[in-house]
């Protein structure tokens, strides 16, 4: 009944191509958006703001991110975590070195070096495939976190190997240090989010986004019919390091301030946003979202259910919330391989059909 | 001369440590395709469950084996229930994804059960040096790592045998192949998969007590799974030989670096040598040293 499509007639080809087809969903796009610009900003405290809504939104461009390389190309990586710490350095650096570039700059900088980076650990994917390239890139993902940590310049030969962001505005409103208030940063990272999504969007329904799809549902065969192999991987690594990197970068500058390479970029960072695509669901732009924030929110929950309402230590508490992680990741791929997303579409399908099933 | 041949054979010690782990691996890997990511973790529950036993317990350590033995064949049932017949025929990479959630399982089940803390595995191994070497030549080696040494040879020989031979060997490797296909020409796949996770387990605990008996029971043992899955890319998935000659030259490999390069650049470069070293070897043989060639058609 709410989703009753009749008579919604597309009268020309842009309609019939557009995002959100169904005036249902765009009306829920518009509304989502206003809360999340209006409504989140005037009601949310600071708590909320850092403890949940940044690092989900952050956590979303991660996601993002890997579900391009993993979801649409089908390269499975590890090396998230390398990768977000070469958004963050890049950010530090440029932020050190030239303080009078603009923000927006930076970030775009940061992803761009690390997609730059990306493709270097890419280029292997053309020989290594499957298992044997997941391991390849645990090697980036060690190798950076060794090379953050043992080369000085890279944190500016602080004496705690510590980098913490310096102070920075964007058009007059102060969005990186503790002197910026959390509604600031929450609309930074909101409009980049926005934006990279929809972005991310519109690649993957090109010609880009289809020939990762070819080369991840059957190599070889997309080969055949005249699809690049080693310029699809290529891109596909690039976009997705691109987004890691902005992930990395807003984590570092924006929601946490300061990072040390070997606390906030280790190999649990790329195995929680594989969890992410995973639960969320792969090769889908909204899985990443669902799968962000069930992540983030799910540790919240747990600790607040298990520790403060039923009285269990915090090191019991963390030790079933890794238990359920992995058991979540196991009943997600057995019931529901196409994650939360997939679940969205079935609920939206039956609402088609609601109160009747047939 | 002294240095250069001690650290070559400390490297060749821990590099059997690696093999023990790789070992398990490849079994799983050999026998059903799944690679098991959870390996690793599997020897450090193993090794906990061990320990736990003899304290909590005070089982003696025959027994304490003996009943761990018996708890990794359960666990190899319930991973065959719970988490592989769901996923039979589905693609390699999501049987590879069960396993690491199937790791952080594991990883939360046994410090939830037998607490986080540091243990101590005393089963009666040999420690210290041995005498007769440090006595007559100088050199440096610990007894511990020589029997790791003998007990990962005889595991090899008994493991190649039972692939090679039996006929339970045989079904393994037409399982590894197909699942489908094995399942339509008889092969009870059930079974077959509780066999080899059951091995696998057994696998996991002996190098549990090895790792466990050498620098104590504690997490950072499931991250030895890390360390052996760049010996697998160098020795290739399928092979119980590579994972052996693959452990040996990452161990080596990994101590002459750091010994050698590590101080020109910074040190700790174990962390990564490894899996550079491993890379670097693929571009130019992309199935590992004995790996089977992959051929690929639509």
């Amino acid at each position: 009944m709410f989703y009753r499509e009749a008579g919604q007639f597309k009268t020309s080809y842009a309609a019939d191509q557009a995002i959100f087809p169904i005036a249902q969903d765009r009306w829920f796009i518009a509304a989502l958006l206003a809360v999340a610009y209006v409504v989140v900003p005037l009601t949310a405290d600071e708590y909320w703001f850092q403890a949940l809504l940044i690092p989900f939104l952050v956590y979303s461009v991660a996601a993002i991110g890997l579900n391009i390389l993993t979801g649409y190309c089908g390269q499975l990586s590890l090396g998230t975590g390398g990768f977000m710490a070469v958004g963050a350095y890049a950010s530090y650096k440029l932020m050190t070195a030239f303080p009078e570039l603009n923000l927006i700059v930076v970030f775009l900088l940061s992803g761009l070096i690390t997609a730059a980076v990306g493709v270097l650990f890419g280029i292997p994917s053309l020989r290594i495939k499957g298992f044997y390239l997941a391991v390849a890139t645990l090697a980036a993902q060690f190798f950076l976190v060794w090379l953050f940590n043992k080369v000085p310049w890279f944190y500016n030969y602080s004496a705690t190997g510590q980098i913490t962001v310096p102070e920075a505005a964007l058009f007059g409103i102060t969005l990186t240090g503790p002197a910026a208030s959390p509604v600031a940063k929450y609309l930074f990272v909101l409009a980049t989010v926005t934006a990279l999504a929809l972005f991310a969007k519109n690649l993957a329904r090109s010609r880009t986004g289809r020939c990762w799809m070819a080369i991840r549902d059957m190599d070889i065969a997309a080969e055949i019919i005249g699809i690049r192999p080693l310029a699809t991987k290529l891109t596909a690594f690039a976009v997705s390091s691109f987004y890691v990197g902005i992930a990395g970068a807003l984590m570092f500058a924006v929601w946490l301030g300061s990072a040390e390479p070997t606390e906030a970029f280790n190999i649990d960072k790329s195995f929680l946003v594989l969890f992410m695509i995973i639960i969320g669901g792969l090769g889908t732009i909204l899985g990443s979202f669902f799968g962000a924030a069930f992540m983030v929110v799910m540790p919240i929950a747990l600790k607040n259910l298990m520790v403060d309402a039923l009285g269990f230590s915090t090191g019991v508490a963390e030790h079933v919330q890794i238990m359920l992680m992995g058991a979540l990741i196991v009943f997600f791929l057995i019931v529901e391989p196409h994650g939360m997303a997939r679940l969205w579409q079935i609920g939206k399908e039956k609402l088609r059909l609601w109160p009747f099933p047939y | 001369m002294l240095f250069f041949l001690e650290t070559t054979i400390s490297g060749l010690m821990s590099g059997v440590m690696y093999a023990l782990v790789a070992l398990g691996f490849v079994l799983i890997y050999k026998a059903s395709g799944v690679f098991n990511f959870a390996q690793g973790v599997m020897a450090l529950f193993a090794g906990l469950t061990l320990a736990g036993l003899m304290e909590r317990f005070g089982l003696p350590a025959w027994l304490a084996i003996l009943a761990t033995v018996a708890v990794m064949t359960v666990l190899a049932v319930a991973i065959e229930r719970v988490v592989l017949r769901p996923l039979v025929g589905q693609p390699h990479i999501i049987l590879f994804m069960a396993t690491i959630g199937l790791a952080y399982v594991l990883e939360g089940a046994g410090d939830l059960i037998w607490g986080s803390d540091v243990k101590v595995l005393e089963i009666g191994l040999p420690q210290g040096a041995s005498d007769l070497l440090l006595d007559k030549y100088g050199l440096y080696v610990e007894k511990l790592e020589a029997v790791a040494a003998v007990t990962a040879a005889v595991l090899v020989a008994a493991l190649a045998f039972f692939f090679q031979k039996t006929k339970v060997g045989r079904a393994l490797r037409a399982v590894a192949d197909d699942h489908q296909a094995a399942l339509s020409v008889g092969i009870n796949l059930n079974t077959i998969w509780v066999i080899v996770w059951a091995v696998a387990g057994v696998v996991a605990l002996v190098a549990g007590i090895m790792w466990g008996a050498k620098s104590g029971i504690q997490f950072s043992l499931s991250l030895i799974a890390l360390k052996a899955l760049p010996v697998l890319m160098l020795g290739g998935f399928e092979s119980v030989a590579g994972a052996i000659v693959g452990g040996i030259i990452i161990g080596i490999g990994e101590k002459l670096a750091e010994v050698y390069v590590g101080p020109f650049v910074g040190g700790a470069i174990e962390s990564w040598f490894a899996y550079v070293l491993a890379l670097i070897f693929l571009l130019f043989r992309p199935q590992g040293l004995f790996g089977e060639r992959i051929i690929e058609r639509v």
